[in-house]
């Protein structure tokens, strides 16, 4: 008897982990649908460690919560003062040693096991297992967008950060030093990992394996001044063919057509230059972001509006009207100048 | 001596000007009074920071909002959380502190009424000072600008190439201020407590009220302490060519931080010790039955105390501190869970068995009850560093910390609102509009803050002033915002019942709720000088002991 019992119970509960595990993971195949940001859909190392310590944490506080919950709820029911009541007072209980003991003892053990559990994801994700075909990238956190550097590979970019996938037979996962420039700022793309605080003279360091090809959205969360609202993430995650194809195309100087020479002269005889590189001609200002390759780029403004001739137009004319209080001034040109030097940006291929 | 000669000259009372009012209450060193004086500014600060909060929320009911500009925006966070933490629940507590405490202790006043009434007029001008940045942060030559930092001001933001004006200035100069009245006041709530007890009254036999808040002004003069000098640092940085905090010269940003939090985190208790003495006096008095456990509430109160002096730094698990730092930082603050717990489940067995008379009081209590719960739930989510990762700085950390100060403080407070107002006015509050608040607050607070944790768990960040659409979190902005305006029309009923019930509620009398600790056994509202005569007392319940006397409490205790 006792066995068969015994029997069943392991039976039962191996049938509810197993259920448990699918409905796990049913939940983490529909959450990317829910959102692009979904913290519960995570696609890279860092971020899987971190849902399924998350698991863990919410079976247990909603355990002691059903707990605590149902008791307070049957105990306010119950000992509500009756319509009936005969008016004396109830019996005057000051408290019990024993009671006492048992909910610190039991909390304790409560916090010992989540403790441990924590403690090892905490090491799992801060060691530093550098690889040798890891990439490195250095991210630069500015008001109110983003540069990357790639010192290995000798590409600069920014707003679009580029990586390859890593699968588990051939890993190749990134690693990313976190700079400022100015304020503080927090690298938080949440399905391939939690994030990490760009501080000036703070160095930090952060790294992700994604293991599917895609964009992988996300955004600063650490408040950096008036635009941090706008100061999106943009991770595209590439195979390894189309990843090293982006290098070589992004390590080229820009292709300058004469058609776009009278663009090409207003924007390096006008501010633009102070702030803006474009690889191979004088333009060599480190302030804003690198344009030798803009037109790569699927979005302008760190990721406030779509690249398109519109839209890069109206950036140049009135940078506040996509991205209010943003750094970049209105450069008062007039029409003619403006799709001069539109036409000009347009060939930054 | 005749009896006209030592008549009070304010004996008439319908004949004083109002200019003689104003004039004893500016100049008062009454604790009642400079206690009325305290909650009726956090009144008027809680009614400006709410508006900042409605304003924020309507700017968030949908993506791409234009309601307010980003810069405006900005302001309204960070001077939305200043007002609430430093100028509404601060303030309302020591106002609390300050009326009770005597009464409840048997003394005719603070320690040191002359200092109560410096530390308050300290505070208030710090709210003022915050406030007229609005006027002058620009330096008077035009309209001005309220700070745009955050509430805890991160630097290198806070640096004059960042923050140019002086609305980083005022905020400085407004918490400096209110930081000394805050001391000021902590200082004479720890000597009141320890020196001002009546006859029979140990500490072992104190309300637990009294217990909670000489904990509460311990951790104000530790963490208070720290944010002043904080702020002067702030000031040499600005001002005196200082480098603590600048970035650009070798300064460190993330000094401030540990600087701000080893404030920010005790201040958390500072704040909710408090919210736990309501609880601890109203819960037995309307479940009719003594609280569960004294000398391990006391416990749990003081390891409270000590334990949230070293837990600060997860509020900066993101900042890169290495595993072994944050390892600690997660056992601290785990810790801190099992005392809390403690008090969940002595409140609990406090209920358990008795008979719970559902009075306004008690119903904001009891939610309180279950919303601590689940506050104190999600923060144990947050300790677990890596979790933090991804929770951290996002909406879910915003609903996290709201169900703590909305859902737990809040709550308690207006239960101890309308516990003690007819001590404080004479005057009994209308049941009916009591309860009507009750629900309408409950119904808002759960519809905004529980939804809001939603938007957190899905990636959105907290501080923006607008958001993506297509990122799922357009509902749940929305529900959150319709949330507020419940909340707004319960703040009208309640100021309307307090004010109707000020000039038309019916006679209290002494003893309204048939209760135990010795403020009740004065009139209402009490006279400038608290008892008639001194009492003495034998046990935590005095007046139970008066009202039962074949079964007086001293014999178990």
């Amino acid at each position: 008897m006792r066995s068969r019992g015994s029997n069943n119970w392991r039976f039962v509960s191996r049938q509810i982990f197993v259920w448990l595990c699918c409905a796990a993971a049913a939940f983490a195949d529909q959450a990317p649908a829910w959102s692009p940001t979904n913290i519960f859909a995570p696609a890279s190392t860092p971020a899987k460690s971190i849902f399924g310590l998350s698991l863990f944490v919410l079976a247990v506080t909603g355990v002691v919560f059903l707990v605590v919950f149902t008791l307070l709820l049957y105990s306010v029911v119950k000992f509500r003062k009756r319509r009936n009541d005969d008016g004396r007072e109830p019996p005057q209980v000051y408290g019990s040693n024993q009671v006492e003991l048992a909910w610190t003892i039991i909390p304790i053990l409560i916090v010992v096991a989540l403790f441990m559990a924590t403690a090892r994801v905490i090491a799992s994700v801060q060691k530093d297992p550098r690889l040798d075909n890891a990439i490195e990238v250095v991210a630069i956190g500015h008001q109110f967008w983003w540069e990357y550097r790639y010192p290995g590979l000798g590409v600069v970019t920014a707003n679009e950060l580029h990586v390859p996938v890593s699968d588990d037979n051939q890993p190749s996962p990134t690693f990313i030093k976190l700079l400022s420039a100015d304020t503080d700022h927090s690298f938080w793309v949440p399905r391939l990992a939690g994030k990490t605080d760009l501080i000036p003279n703070h160095p930090n360091s952060m790294w992700i394996d994604p293991h599917e090809a895609g964009v992988y959205l996300g955004q600063c969360a650490q408040y950096c001044g008036t635009q941090h609202a706008k100061m999106l993430l943009r991770v595209y995650v590439q195979q390894r063919g189309d990843f090293d194809r982006w290098i070589q195309e992004q390590r080229q100087p820009a292709t300058v057509s004469s058609a776009a020479s009278q663009g090409q002269r207003i924007f390096e005889t006008t501010a633009c230059i102070n702030c803006h590189t474009v690889e191979g001609t004088v333009a060599s200002g480190r302030f804003g972001p690198d344009l030798t390759h803009l037109m790569s780029r699927d979005t302008i403004a760190a990721g406030a509006a779509t690249n398109t001739p519109e839209n890069l137009r109206q950036w140049i004319l009135n940078p506040d009207a996509i991205k209010p209080g943003s750094l970049m001034p209105a450069m008062q040109l007039s029409d003619q100048d403006l799709n001069a030097l539109t036409a000009y940006l347009e060939t930054l291929r | 001596m005749s009896t006209e000669s030592i008549a009070w000259p304010s004996a008439s009372a319908e004949s004083r000007s109002f200019v003689d009012t104003l004039h004893e209450w500016v100049t008062t060193v009454d604790h009642k009074r400079l206690g009325i004086l305290y909650i009726i500014y956090a009144l008027v600060f809680l009614l400006i920071g709410g508006i900042e909060a409605a304003i924020i929320r309507i700017q968030l009911i949908r993506p791409h909002n234009n309601f307010v500009s980003p810069q405006v925006f900005n302001r309204l966070f960070t001077m939305h959380g200043t007002t609430m933490i430093f100028f509404v629940v601060m303030p309302v507590l020591f106002g609390f502190a300050n009326y009770l405490i005597p009464l409840m202790i048997g003394a005719r006043d603070m320690a040191f009424p002359r200092l109560n009434a410096f530390s308050f007029w300290m505070t208030a001008f710090g709210g003022l000072l915050l406030y007229f940045s609005l006027v002058g942060a620009n330096g008077l030559y035009g309209a001005g600008n309220a700070p745009d930092v955050g509430w805890f001001a991160y630097a290198p933001l806070t640096s004059r190439t960042f923050s140019v004006g002086h609305s980083t200035d005022f905020w400085t100069l407004a918490l400096l201020v209110s930081g000394f009245g805050s001391i000021g006041t902590a200082i004479n709530i720890v000597a009141t407590i320890l020196c001002m007890r009546c006859q029979g009254m140990t500490l072992a036999k104190m309300p637990l009220f009294a217990w909670l808040n000489l904990v509460m002004a311990g951790l104000v003069i530790l963490a208070v302490s720290p944010l002043t000098a904080a702020q002067i640092m702030l000031l040499v940085d600005r001002y005196l060519g200082g480098h603590f905090f600048d970035t650009q010269a070798g300064g460190s940003a993330v000094f401030w931080m540990h600087f701000f939090w080893i404030f920010g985190h005790p201040e958390v208790y500072v704040l909710v010790l408090p919210a736990f003495a309501f609880a601890s006096e109203i819960i037995p008095v309307f479940s009719r039955k003594p609280i569960f456990g004294y000398p391990v509430m006391v416990g749990a109160t003081v390891a409270i105390g000590f334990i949230s002096m070293s837990v600060w730094a997860h509020h900066m698990f993101t900042v890169g501190m290495g595993a072994n730092v944050n390892t600690f930082f997660v056992i601290s603050t785990m810790a801190i869970a099992v005392p809390t717990g403690i008090k969940i489940f002595n409140w609990l067995a406090t209920i358990w068995g008795g008979k719970i008379e559902f009075k306004t009081p008690m119903l904001f209590c009891i939610a309180f009850l279950f919303q601590f719960l689940i506050a104190g739930l999600t923060g144990v989510m947050m300790s677990a560093a890596p979790f933090d990762w991804q929770l951290g700085s996002s909406y879910f950390v915003v609903a996290h910390f709201h169900y703590v100060i909305v859902g737990g403080i809040l709550f308690t407070l207006f239960g101890a609102f309308y516990y003690w107002f007819p001590k404080m006015s004479g005057r009994m509050y209308s049941e009916t509009l009591g309860k009507l608040h009750f629900w309408l607050f409950l119904i808002g607070f759960h519809l905004t803050f529980d939804f809001m944790h939603i938007p957190g768990l899905l990636g959105m960040p907290r501080r923006i002033y607008t958001y993506e659409p297509g990122r799922g979190w357009d509902t749940w902005n929305f529900i959150v915002t319709i949330g507020v305006f419940f909340q707004a029309a319960a703040i009208v009923v309640f100021l309307g019942n307090l004010i109707w019930s000020y000039f038309r509620g019916k006679a209290a009398g002494n003893d309204p709720w048939d209760a135990w600790t010795l403020e009740w056994s004065t009139n209402s509202p009490p006279p400038a000088y608290n008892f008639y005569t001194i009492p003495s007392v034998q046990s935590r319940r005095p007046l139970w002991d008066l009202k039962h006397p074949d079964d007086p409490d001293w014999k178990y205790e």
